[in-house]
């Protein structure tokens, strides 16, 4: 079989729906609109089969810690009467050490009864050691397609301990240079093998993540009585929000309001061998949060499940300087040694907090283990080395790519808002580019509300201001 | 003498895409170079020097060809050294704790 390029992206449709078990296109309901609640439903797994599921193997109930001495540090700072208790999911306490064991899980028992006989996934992050560690548990071979190096096989550390991570699960692991045909050697890999796509956007991913908002909201009902006012998210491609929010509703914690949280990475260009070692944080940020919420389908399946839009009520950035500094509090304070990127949320709740009143409860629903490669020091020693300026500082002076500031003052911590209105606009203006030529329907104005969480009037406007136009005004 | 014998952990390293065939779309820095693999496991050859194309057998049982870059390949990503920027930020968030609860 031809392997170029071209040829195995011409063949992307056949050897997806091969490897998901999951025909799209039967979903589809316009060149815009498709059913989202029924493709979620399509894997007919209730919440109860999703908990037990994950019990097998481990995954979830994670201890719910309150952040005692954060909430009163924060509360010094704080307006009178202001400074919102603060309460981490404590996620670490999963198998692989995050919460993308229970984004891992569901898949893999669902590629396992579906009777594949192993599991790929393209993934520089935890969620590889997830997929790893729960296919050996299942006994699924795995093979994980990491980006890790620059032209000069120069690695970041926190990827290099993730191939460590994902090699000590059994994986075989394709240590790759940077650029998009990751997705190119995905789809060859998946011909090759018949393994099926772990992807993290496909509807068993999504359901695992359903049991983190589930949770949450139960154990903070059970110990305070109350439901959470505030759940602080990391956003990346959208299915930590979607899944968290979705499972919030589920336990009926529906005034929860949604916060995505990024880093702040913005002028870095993602597919850049040079920039690629100029960032120290390999997900949750805007290079990832801004264009899947803008454009969700650019993902390795042609319907993305995890459509953060659909669910965030805000949308905050916070900076690199910012989430170590937060990193080093977290073990100074509370005791708890846990991994940067984990940590990005936590950030954000120290400035969030402060807008809450006092008996006022933030959630910030995970953390992530830590090990060598993935911590402060070492990835501040490797931004040095490759010529970014660490320093003490206003945290405004962060430069993506070129300056990392810690704080000088807790105070000093503040979020960045992302005009959603601006996102949705720019999510609507994608459709329009994808879809010329074709006439809109009052079903797609309904679907892009929805989709973007926002009203219908709100939808039809923008799309007649970006003169896309509906059927029947042509 | 051979630098790797039959069933040596070894790295091996692949080139999938030469530059002219990476898409256009691509920033010209990624464009101007290879898109690059590198796969670990056993080697299934007898004997094998530094710079052979060698045949191994990866973690999961599967058979993968390429040049043999590495045999016993080490995890050297570290701790990093200490952080100036990093040293006080406890002892403050003590201080401030301190000063609120009036001790």
């Amino acid at each position: 079989m031809d392997v170029s390029y071209s040829d195995v992206m011409s063949r992307k449709k056949d050897i997806l729906m091969r490897s998901t078990g999951i025909d799209y296109e039967s979903f589809e309901i316009s060149p815009i609109a498709f059913d989202y609640e029924k493709l979620m439903a399509s894997c007919q797994y209730s919440l109860e089969d999703v908990q037990s599921v994950l019990e097998e193997t481990g995954v979830g109930n994670t201890p719910l810690v309150e952040l005692k001495n954060t909430t009163e540090l924060v509360r010094s700072i704080s307006p009178p009467g202001k400074g919102g208790r603060i309460f981490i999911k404590d996620e670490a306490a999963n198998p692989s050490g995050s919460f993308k064991d229970r984004r891992a899980a569901l898949s893999i028992y669902h590629a396992k009864k579906l009777g594949y006989k192993g599991v790929v996934t393209a993934s520089s992050g935890n969620y590889g050691a997830a997929v790893a560690s729960q296919a050996a548990k299942r006994g699924l071979k795995t093979i994980i397609l990491q980006e890790v190096y620059d032209s000069r096989k120069i690695g970041q550390p926190e990827i290099l301990e993730k191939t460590r991570a994902c090699e000590a699960y059994g994986a075989e692991v394709w240590q790759l240079t940077v650029g998009p045909e990751l997705f190119y050697i995905m789809l060859r890999v998946l011909e090759d093998t018949g393994f099926f796509s772990a992807s993290l956007y496909v509807p068993t991913s999504i359901l695992g993540i359903e049991t983190l908002g589930y949770e949450l909201a139960q154990q903070v009902f059970q110990r305070e009585g109350r439901f959470p006012d505030m759940a602080v998210i990391t956003h990346a491609g959208g299915g930590n929000v979607t899944g968290t929010a979705r499972g919030l509703k589920k336990a009926g914690s529906h005034d929860t309001l949604v916060v995505g949280v990024s880093v702040d990475l913005r002028g870095l260009h993602m597919a850049s061998d040079v920039d690629f070692n100029r960032k120290s944080f390999t997900t949750g940020h805007t290079g990832f949060g801004i264009p899947f919420l803008t454009w969700p389908d650019r993902t390795d399946v042609p319907r993305n499940c995890a459509r953060g839009l659909r669910y965030l009520d805000r949308y905050v950035l916070v900076s690199q300087g910012e989430v170590f500094y937060t990193t080093d509090l977290l073990s100074k304070l509370e005791g708890m040694e846990r991994g940067p990127a984990g940590n990005t949320s936590l950030a954000a709740a120290i400035s969030l907090a402060r807008e809450l009143d006092r008996d006022q409860i933030l959630v910030v629903q995970e953390t992530e283990y830590t090990a060598a490669g993935k911590l402060p020091t070492s990835q501040l020693t490797f931004a040095q080395e490759n010529g970014i300026e660490v320093r003490r500082g206003d945290p405004r002076e962060n430069v993506p790519g070129k300056a990392i500031v810690m704080p000088e003052r807790i105070d000093q911590i503040q979020v960045e808002d992302v005009d959603m209105e601006k996102i949705r606009q720019s999510y609507f203006a994608n459709v329009g580019k994808m879809t010329k030529g074709y006439s809109l329907t009052e079903g797609d104005i309904l679907f892009l509300s929805e989709d973007s969480k926002s009203s219908v009037d709100f939808a039809r406007s923008t799309m007649e201001s970006l003169k896309i136009t509906r059927a029947e005004a042509v | 003498m051979a630098n790797a014998r039959r069933g040596d952990l070894v790295q091996i390293h692949k080139i999938i895409l030469e530059p002219d065939q990476r898409p256009d779309s691509l920033p010209s820095c990624t464009k101007s170079v290879p898109f690059e693999c590198w796969i670990k496991g056993f080697l299934i050859d007898e004997n094998a020097n530094l710079g052979d194309e060698v045949r191994i057998e990866t973690f999961i049982g599967r058979e993968i060809s390429g040049t043999l870059c590495q045999v016993n390949p080490v995890y050297d990503h570290d701790f990093g050294v200490p952080q100036e920027a990093l040293l006080s930020i406890g002892k403050e968030a003590k201080k401030i704790l301190g000063e609120s609860s009036g001790e």
